[in-house]
């Protein structure tokens, strides 16, 4: 049995919509730095490879396609990016990415927001990417006719994240050379222009912002978000209802190089005996006023049932599972101190950080830079 | 003797991104990029008790002749990403931000200061700038969409927009009783409709309102219209000067700009950028400038920066020699870009006589030339004598205090802090401690009142 990978997925006070009324959710706290560093510190006492952090330009609905006027559901939220750059000093191993609306955001501005998280991390930055279709999201932006067609958004992903992969590598990594003799302060023939033409934007470059730590931070998306080219995302997210669909997902992992990680989405509520957690479960559903629909499986069990599942489901070839909290407060510290030590026993969890950044922990390799790549074989 | 209370100065201090002033060839300076710089520079001002750090922004690596410029620091982090870190790292020193107003939108912007507001709990700062150029554009989706006489007609939109959805929120909404259920207060928090010349939008924004209201607002430029676009909506401006007379003649310009806004002098604060040249004496601390202009402008240097005025390829000229006897080419000037400093030459032709015959007086060679004419060190002396200076030019009204710029990074602000603030704290013009958590508390600033919907529109034409 191989080892499998373990991301947590923060949302607010957790994925259920009642989770903020629970004991210990600490709903007011929702918008302060001092809430979002003790969830992280949860994650990281548990060695988890990452966290997400879920994002959006516009107000959470629970309408699909308009904004409700809700006022018993958690609303707002503060910009991811800058949520996980706020804690990246105060964490050391723990992987951290934020997700990024690549339909109304600027690529050239990713590009360096996230290089500087890495920065910030020392080489544990990622993103996940995302596009969104809705039209009242758009006229927040007021610059484009809404709907689009979804093939077009995934279209425009690609060229988002193809350019701001092109920015980390415009920067050759030794082109900071301080040449006191010449009076140099970089070797401008290793900085390059990356001159991108697409059909929504073209960049010239080179980012103001020299190549990040781990080279290319780690690219993560949903599958089908980003229209499928060669290596343009690390890790998919997947989304399997049961063992078959596992399978089914597991099996759009290609050999390297391009995608290397499969990780399926699951909801879950823990607790140590079974029926309390699917009792919990219906419970919050109660409060919420009505079962919560959602694009992931949901478990209830025990940490033990759930380490089974990770464990059949590893065996199809997904590689982790980004774990949802049904409630932060009872599921995250759930995940990290049953589950963890679980997995653990079982010898298929790590017992400590391993490596330094997050490629390192998740066994990629530092990329080569594609320009200096191609200055060789010139 | 005067009665009037001593004024309290204010100082910041400005991490030197790219720029012509960091001396990065001496054996002190550190990393530009690393985060371990950010901190302990940071840190070195919150020992200080500083107002706040200030970090700049450019958006397209500078170019001479159709390459790269290479002789100053090149390369910089993200202005929010890393400011964001920063408030991890220091509990009171505001974090100001430049971010322009041509290349992003104001729905993404107002959640990036609101949220920065939020996560250093009343910290964030906004120096508002502008931009025109399609050079810098070519790395944006928009291009370089906008004419150069829309500039400030776009911030002036962008920055009521922007505050619009700040206050779309007026900080009572969430309520977050679990017993009741309710999280929300008011179902339409959030809402806003803004249609003008630049942004015509509707919707929600998502950040509850944060601690300071909204971000204090800084504003740089010395234009007429820059410098009524300050008076008419910043927190703060840059100003331009940092000698008596120049400084005065701003400061009583700017601050009288106020009233017609219905505002109150000290409702604008005025904050030369500043150099400084620091020893033990006087004459030590001369020649310690000295040498810094001497690294500042090397001989490679001095012939980039008078191709700015020539506006010709002078790689040819020796800059121990004397300057060309060609004239500057008078049409538009095109070597260098992504560079402000080459706009203020307005008349080349006068300028290259002038310095020519400055240079045949002192028998200067170019690099002497350029060294002699360009910024020198703005504060040069013992810690005393720079204290006192420092003080006057703040008692004079010639400023509200100033934003240092130290020329070693990222330990260049530490003899300052050592030496000059203790001074300034013994004659009581410059705090010993915080007295106040928010950036708006440091700088004497009112949390904004949150305006009705109604009254919101009806500023932002």
């Amino acid at each position: 049995m191989s080892e499998l990978h373990l991301a947590v997925a923060l949302d607010g006070a957790g994925w259920h919509p009642a989770a903020w009324r629970e004991p210990g959710a600490r709903p007011a706290e929702l918008f302060t730095a001092r809430y979002w560093a003790d969830v992280v510190a949860e994650a990281e006492a548990g060695l988890l490879d990452f966290v997400t952090f879920e994002d959006g330009l516009a107000l959470q609905s629970s309408a699909a396609a308009e904004p409700d006027a809700r006022t018993d559901r958690v609303r707002g939220r503060l910009d991811a990016v800058l949520t996980a750059a706020r804690i990246a000093p105060l964490t050391r191993h723990i992987g951290l990415v934020p997700s990024v609306t690549a339909t109304h955001t600027e690529p050239f501005h990713i590009s360096k927001a996230i290089a500087t998280l890495d920065y910030v991390s020392r080489g544990r930055a990622g993103l996940r990417v995302q596009t969104s279709g809705l039209p009242y999201e758009a006229r927040h932006f007021g610059r484009r006719e809404f709907p689009a067609p979804v093939g077009e958004l995934a279209e425009e992903a690609a060229d988002h994240v193809e350019v701001v992969r092109r920015l980390w590598d415009s920067w050759e990594d030794d082109a900071e050379i301080r040449d006191v003799a010449t009076g140099r302060f970089v070797d401008r023939d290793k900085l390059h222009y990356i001159d991108f033409e697409g059909p929504h934007f073209s960049v010239r470059g080179p980012s103001i912002t020299p190549r990040p730590p781990q080279g290319q931070p780690l690219v993560t998306a949903s599958a089908g978000t980003v229209a499928p080219r060669a290596a343009l995302v690390d890790l998919v997210y997947v989304t399997p209802r049961d063992l078959d669909e596992a399978r089914a997902a597991a099996a759009v992992l290609p050999p390297p190089p391009g995608l290397r990680h499969v990780f399926a989405d699951l909801t879950v509520f823990l607790d140590e005996d079974g029926p309390a957690a699917a009792a919990r479960r219906d419970r919050l559903d109660r409060v919420a006023g009505a079962p919560t629909p959602t694009d992931a499986a949901t478990f209830s069990g025990t940490p033990a049932e759930l380490a089974d599942l990770l464990q059949e489901w590893r065996e199809t070839g997904l590689t982790g599972f980004r774990l949802r909290p049904g409630v932060m407060a009872h599921d995250l510290p759930a995940i990290t101190r049953r589950l963890v030590p679980e997995l653990q026993r079982r010898g298929v969890f790590r017992s400590t950080y391993e490596a330094s950044s997050l490629r390192g922990l998740l066994g990629l390799e530092r990329p080569a830079n594609r320009y200096a790549a191609a200055a060789l074989t010139a | 003797m005067s009665t009037k209370p001593l004024k309290q100065i204010h100082l910041a201090a400005h991490f030197p991104g790219v720029n012509n002033t960091t001396v990065w060839s001496d054996p002190a300076a550190g990393s530009h990029i690393e985060f371990d710089s950010f901190v302990r520079f940071a840190q070195t001002a919150e020992r200080a008790k500083f107002d706040f750090l200030f970090l700049a922004e450019g958006l397209r690596l500078r170019e001479q002749g159709g390459k790269i410029y290479d002789l100053d620091v090149v390369g910089r982090p993200d202005t929010f990403t890393v400011l964001a870190a920063l408030a991890a790292v220091t509990e009171h020193l505001g974090l100001t931000g430049t971010i322009n107003s041509t290349f992003n939108e104001p729905y993404e912007v107002a959640r990036q200061f609101a949220s920065l507001d939020h996560l250093s709990e009343g910290r964030a700062a906004w120096n508002v700038v502008t931009s025109w150029d399609a050079f810098t554009g070519e790395n944006f989706r928009r291009g370089g969409f906008l004419p150069r006489e829309d500039r400030y007609t776009r911030a002036r939109e962008f920055l009521a927009t922007a505050t619009e959805l700040f206050d779309s929120w007026d900080g009572t909404e969430v309520t977050a009783d679990p017993v009741s259920g309710t999280f929300l207060r008011d179902a339409r928090a959030g809402a806003f409709a803004h249609q003008g010349r630049h942004f015509d939008i509707e919707g929600r924004f998502n950040v509850p309102r944060s601690p300071q209201g909204r971000p204090v607002v800084f504003q740089a430029g010395d234009s007429d219209e820059g410098r009524e676009f300050a008076a008419a909506s910043a927190d703060a401006i840059f100003g331009r000067y940092a000698t008596l007379e120049e400084g005065r003649e701003f400061y009583a310009d700017v601050k009288g700009r106020l009233p017609r806004y219905g505002r109150r002098p000290e409702e604008l604060l005025i904050l030369p950028a500043a150099t400084f040249a620091l020893a033990d004496t006087d004459a030590q601390a001369r020649e310690l400038a000295h040498e810094v202009r001497r690294s500042q402008v090397s001989g490679a240097t001095a012939i980039k920066y008078l191709e700015h005025v020539w506006n010709r390829d002078l790689s040819g000229y020796d800059p121990d020699g004397p300057l060309p006897d060609v004239d500057p080419d008078p049409g538009e000037n095109t070597i260098a870009l992504g560079r402000a400093s080459v706009r203020q030459f307005r008349d080349p032709l006068a300028t290259a006589r002038q310095w020519r015959e400055l240079a045949e007086a002192k028998n200067l060679s170019i690099r002497e030339l350029v060294i002699a004419t360009t910024a020198k060190q703005t504060f040069v002396g013992s810690p005393a004598t720079v204290a006192e200076s420092i003080n006057s030019l703040v008692q004079a009204d010639a400023a509200d205090g100033f934003i240092l710029v130290p020329h070693i990074t990222p330990d260049g602000l530490e003899g300052f802090a050592d030496t000059v603030v203790p001074l300034l704290q013994e004659r009581g013009v410059f705090r010993s401690e915080y007295t106040g958590t928010t950036l708006r508390d440091h700088l004497g600033l009112d949390v904004p009142a949150v305006r009705p919907a109604g009254e919101r529109q009806a500023t932002a034409s």
